[in-house]
């Protein structure tokens, strides 16, 4: 077989001397998931710390490849070497996904940028542990910053983008995108928006819906503390106007969350549910083999004959699994 | 059955500004569940490459519609080669049958012509990976 075949650590040496291809292998292998999967992770994160990660979100269309690709473009006009890690969704049908970021960054996108897309795989589980773990990987072979361009749907997707350090959300003029954004919780995470598409018409009401909103309240718990109020940002990413505002913004908010100490939180709030998600896994994973074990069988036959109840029989499972 | 994810670049090399049949062979590859990472229209041989390395492509499959074929088949064979990529280039669109065997000899691992169903474009694909693999 192609891929899996050179050893973990001589790839990660390869990829930390710059080697693409040894990281574009180290990312697929990230993205099978199990033991190998987190040998990567492992090995990233002892040399990772340092990049800056940055959450693009917004609607399915919204322009989010397009404006990542002048932000690409920017930053690497002022010596940054930026990767993207595109998540876009899988076909729940057949598993397939066409993946189609790329041509929306490809012309500006240089030499010091690396571009990576990733399909969902239908597993959240999986992609929580994924994503982390790949920005961990950019991170450690030097990248800085990282961009995570990720549909603001779903609840993982907005988890992915919640735990950036800066998450920039972008809405389209009309159709109540600002308000579809608060439903599905992206306000809560916005630290920049980008009102995308500002060319066409309602582009200031959209604009005037977002004011609204955060003088309501719709704002982070950080913000309230540290009194941040995320900056609305006009932008025609076709043309490129509003981009140097928003790399700005991102730059600000860094600098922002430096001050303020905000970004040791953030960084904190990332790990932990890292942690978390690896945790329900865990113990996800040894749910299903637990049931098949002697206990799990006990304590399905007991359930059946009406002894205990299923929750208790889940506790005493779950506390067998924990003493184990 | 395959054992892993198969991930796929699709792209037109070049000037040629046709784009409806790499679109439809995009969904086929996508419908019979592999990751297309769609490139679009005028790449070049340096850009799929990269995209390749940083995509860790199974397999590269180009469109071809203005005749330029038989020059950059081999230029993309090439370059693949200098980058020391082993990844398996599958030409699909307007190749006239002589000039497949030129093809091929230039190291295109196969040819789909304009007439291939979804499941020749499949097994086409499918089998020029598991063909690398067992290399
Ligand atoms: N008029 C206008 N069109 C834009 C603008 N930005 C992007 N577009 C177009 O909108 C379409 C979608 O842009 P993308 O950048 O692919 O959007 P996206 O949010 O990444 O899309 P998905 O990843 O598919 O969710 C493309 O046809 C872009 O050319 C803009 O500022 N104005
Ligand atoms: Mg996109």
């Amino acid at each position: 077989m192609n891929s899996s075949q050179e050893p973990i650590p001589q790839l990660f040496k390869s990829a930390l001397s710059g080697e693409r291809r040894s990281l574009g292998k180290l990312l697929t292998i990230i993205e099978r998931g199990g033991e190998t999967a987190d040998t990567v992770a492992g090995l990233a994160h002892q040399k990772a710390g340092s990049a800056h990660v940055v959450g693009v979100t917004g609607a399915p269309g919204s322009g989010k490849s397009t404006l990542t690709g002048r932000l690409i473009d920017l930053f690497s006009k002022t010596g940054y070497k930026t990767a993207v890690l595109a998540v876009d969704p899988s076909s729940p049908l057949t598993g397939g996904a066409i993946l189609g970021d790329r041509i929306r960054m490809d012309d500006l996108a240089g030499e010091d940028c690396f571009i990576r897309s990733m399909a969902t795989r239908g597993h959240s589980g999986g992609l929580a542990l994924a994503v982390p773990a790949a920005i961990q990987i950019f991170d450690a072979v030097g990248y800085n910053p990282v961009i995570i361009e990720t549909v603001g749907v779903g609840q993982v997707e907005v988890d992915v983008a919640g735990t950036a350090d800066t998450t920039v959300v972008v809405v389209t003029p009309g159709m109540g995108d600002a308000v579809q954004a608060n439903k599905a919780g992206l306000l809560e995470v916005a630290d920049i928006f980008v009102v995308n598409k500002a060319d066409r018409p309602g582009a200031n009401d959209a604009r005037r819906d977002l004011e609204l909103m955060l003088d309501l309240g719709h704002v982070s718990g950080l913000e309230e503390k540290t009194g941040y109020r995320p900056p609305i940002i006009m932008a025609n990413s076709l043309e490129g106007t509003g981009s140097e505002e928003t790399l700005k913004a991102i730059k600000g908010h860094a600098e922002h969350l430096k001050k303020s100490g905000s970004i040791k939180i953030r960084q904190k709030q990332r790990i932990l549910m890292e942690i978390q998600n690896r945790i329900e896994i865990l113990i996800g994973s040894n749910a299903k083999e637990v049931l098949e074990t002697d206990l799990g069988i006990a304590n399905i036959e007991a359930v059946l004959n009406r002894v205990i109840s299923p929750a208790e029989a889940a506790k005493l499972i779950v506390n067998s699994i924990l003493n184990d | 059955m395959r054992n892993r994810q198969y991930r796929v670049i699709l792209a037109k090399l070049g000037l040629d500004g046709h784009d409806r049949g790499i679109k439809v062979v995009a969904r086929i590859l996508r419908d019979a569940g592999m990751e297309v990472i769609y490139l679009g229209l005028r790449q070049t041989t340096g850009s799929i490459v990269a995209a390749a390395e940083e995509e860790d492509a199974d397999a590269i499959g180009l469109s071809m519609h203005n005749a330029g074929h038989l020059t950059l088949g081999p230029k993309m064979t090439d370059a693949l080669q200098e980058a020391g990529l082993d990844i398996p280039l599958v030409i699909g669109g307007i190749v006239p049958d002589e000039d497949v065997e030129e093809l091929i000899n230039s190291g295109v691992a196969a040819v789909l012509g304009p007439g291939a169903s979804a499941e020749e474009v499949v097994s086409t694909v499918s089998a020029a990976i598991s063909a690398r693999d067992q290399a």
